[in-house]
C-alpha cells in the first residue's frame, strides 16, 4: 500500500514536470522567430507521429487486413468526414458508429 | 482593484463593483464554463470508456478502487496510466515504473511548448493548474483553438480540462468496480476508436496549409518508422523533433536568410 502511494506520486511528479515547465518556462518570453515556426509545426507532427503506428501497426507490426485491423480501413472514410464537415463530434460519432457497424459485419 | 481610480471614492466603487460587476463577471463565468464543458464533449465520448478500461484493466491488475482513482485524479494521463497497469502486473519495480512514464510523457514537454506562446496572460497559478490538466487529448483541441480563435478566458480552459478529468475518474472508477465484479471486453462496439477518430479530426483541422500536410505525412511515416524500429516510448518525441525541424528549415512564411527557399 506504502508502495502504492509512492508510485502514484512519483507518477504525478514526472507526468506534471514535462507538462508544466515549458508553459512556466517559455509563455512570458519573446521567443525568436525561428522557434515560432518551428513550434507551429509540432502539433500536426505529433498528432501524425501518435497516429500512424496506431492505425497501421496497432499491435506492434504492420497489419492492414480488413478483419483483424478494420480501424485503418474505417480510419480513411473519418478522414474524408473530417476533412468536409471540420466538426470534432460528428468525426467522432461518425467513426464510432463506422467501426462499430463493421465490427458487426465481421463477426 | 485599482481603489485610487478618479471615478470615485473606494467604497462607492466597490459597491458598485459587487452590484454590477461582480454580476456580470459571474454570469460571464457561467456561460464560458459551460462554453469549456460543451467543448469538452468529444473528450468525454473518449475518455469515459477508455477511463472505463483503464479501471477494469487495473482491477485486474490488483488495484483497489480507490489506487486506480487516485492514479487518474493525480497522474491524468491515459497512456502512461496504461502502461503503469501493465508494468505493475507484471510486476516491475517502482523506479523502472516511473522512469517508463516519464519517457511516456515526455513528449508533453513538445505540446506544453507550442501551447506557452499562448498562455502568457495566464497567471502562474492558473499556468500550473492548465499544465496539471494537459494530456494529449486536451492539447489538440487547444491547439487548435487558440490558432483559429486565440486564448479563450481560463473559466473555458479550465471547464474544458476539468469537464474532460472528470470524465477520466468517472470512467476509471466505474471500470474499477466492474472489473472487480466481471470480465468485460472493451472493443465492443466502437468506443475504442473514439481517440483515433478524434486525432484524425484534430490533425486534420490542424492543417492550415500544404507544408503542414507535407510535415504530417513525414511525422506519420518516421512515427511508423521508429515505433517498428522498437523506440515505442520514444517515438513520437523523435518523430516530432525530426518532422517538425525539416517544417521550420522549408518553412516559406519566414526568410531567415534572406533568400527564398523552394519546397
Amino acid at each position: 500500500m506504502t508502495d502504492m502511494i509512492l508510485l502514484i506520486f512519483l507518477m504525478a511528479l514526472v507526468t506534471f514536470i514535462p507538462r508544466v515547465l515549458p508553459i512556466l518556462l517559455l509563455s512570458r518570453r519573446n521567443m525568436p522567430a525561428t522557434v515560432t515556426v518551428w513550434l507551429s509545426y509540432v502539433p500536426v507532427a505529433v498528432l501524425a507521429a501518435l497516429l500512424a503506428p496506431a492505425l497501421f501497426a496497432p499491435n506492434g507490426t504492420v497489419n492492414l487486413a480488413f478483419d483483424t485491423n478494420p480501424a485503418f480501413w474505417v480510419a480513411i472514410p473519418v478522414f474524408v468526414v473530417a476533412h468536409f464537415t471540420r466538426n470534432l463530434f460528428a468525426t467522432v460519432l461518425y467513426g464510432m458508429v463506422q467501426i462499430a457497424l463493421v465490427r458487426i459485419f465481421l463477426s | 482593484m485599482n481603489y485610487k481610480n478618479d471615478n470615485g471614492d473606494p467604497v462607492s466603487q466597490l459597491s458598485q463593483f459587487w452590484q454590477n460587476g461582480s454580476c456580470i463577471a459571474d454570469k460571464n463565468k457561467k456561460q464560458e464554463a459551460l462554453v469549456g464543458l460543451i467543448r469538452a464533449v468529444p473528450i468525454i465520448l473518449g475518455y469515459l470508456p477508455i477511463g472505463l478500461a483503464f479501471g477494469v484493466l487495473a482491477s485486474t491488475a490488483g488495484l483497489s478502487i480507490s489506487s486506480a482513482g487516485a492514479m487518474s485524479v493525480f497522474v491524468f494521463a491515459g497512456s502512461a496510466q496504461l502502461i503503469s497497469v501493465g508494468l505493475i502486473a507484471a510486476g516491475s519495480s517502482v523506479f523502472s515504473i516511473t522512469m517508463t512514464v516519464f519517457l511516456v510523457n515526455l513528449r508533453h514537454l513538445l505540446m506544453s511548448a507550442s501551447l506557452a506562446p499562448y498562455l502568457n496572460r495566464l497567471k502562474t497559478w492558473q499556468q500550473l493548474l492548465f499544465s496539471y490538466e494537459l494530456t494529449d487529448e486536451s492539447f489538440a483541441v487547444h491547439s487548435t483553438y487558440f490558432r483559429k480563435h486565440g486564448t479563450p478566458s481560463f473559466t473555458q480552459l479550465f471547464a474544458l480540462n476539468l469537464s474532460a478529468q472528470l470524465a477520466w475518474i468517472t470512467g476509471t472508477i466505474v471500470g474499477a468496480w466492474i472489473g472487480e465484479r466481471l470480465t468485460f471486453d472493451t472493443e465492443a462496439y466502437g468506443i475504442d476508436f473514439a481517440l483515433p477518430a478524434m486525432f484524425i479530426a484534430l490533425l486534420v483541422m490542424q492543417v492550415e496549409k500544404k507544408s503542414h500536410l507535407k510535415i504530417a505525412l513525414l511525422a506519420a511515416a518516421l512515427g511508423l518508422f521508429f515505433y517498428l524500429l522498437g523506440f515505442s516510448q520514444l517515438y513520437i518525441i523523435i518523430a516530432t523533433i525530426i518532422a517538425a525541424t525539416c517544417g521550420a528549415l522549408t518553412d516559406k512564411s519566414r526568410n531567415y536568410r534572406g533568400e527564398d527557399r523552394d519546397d
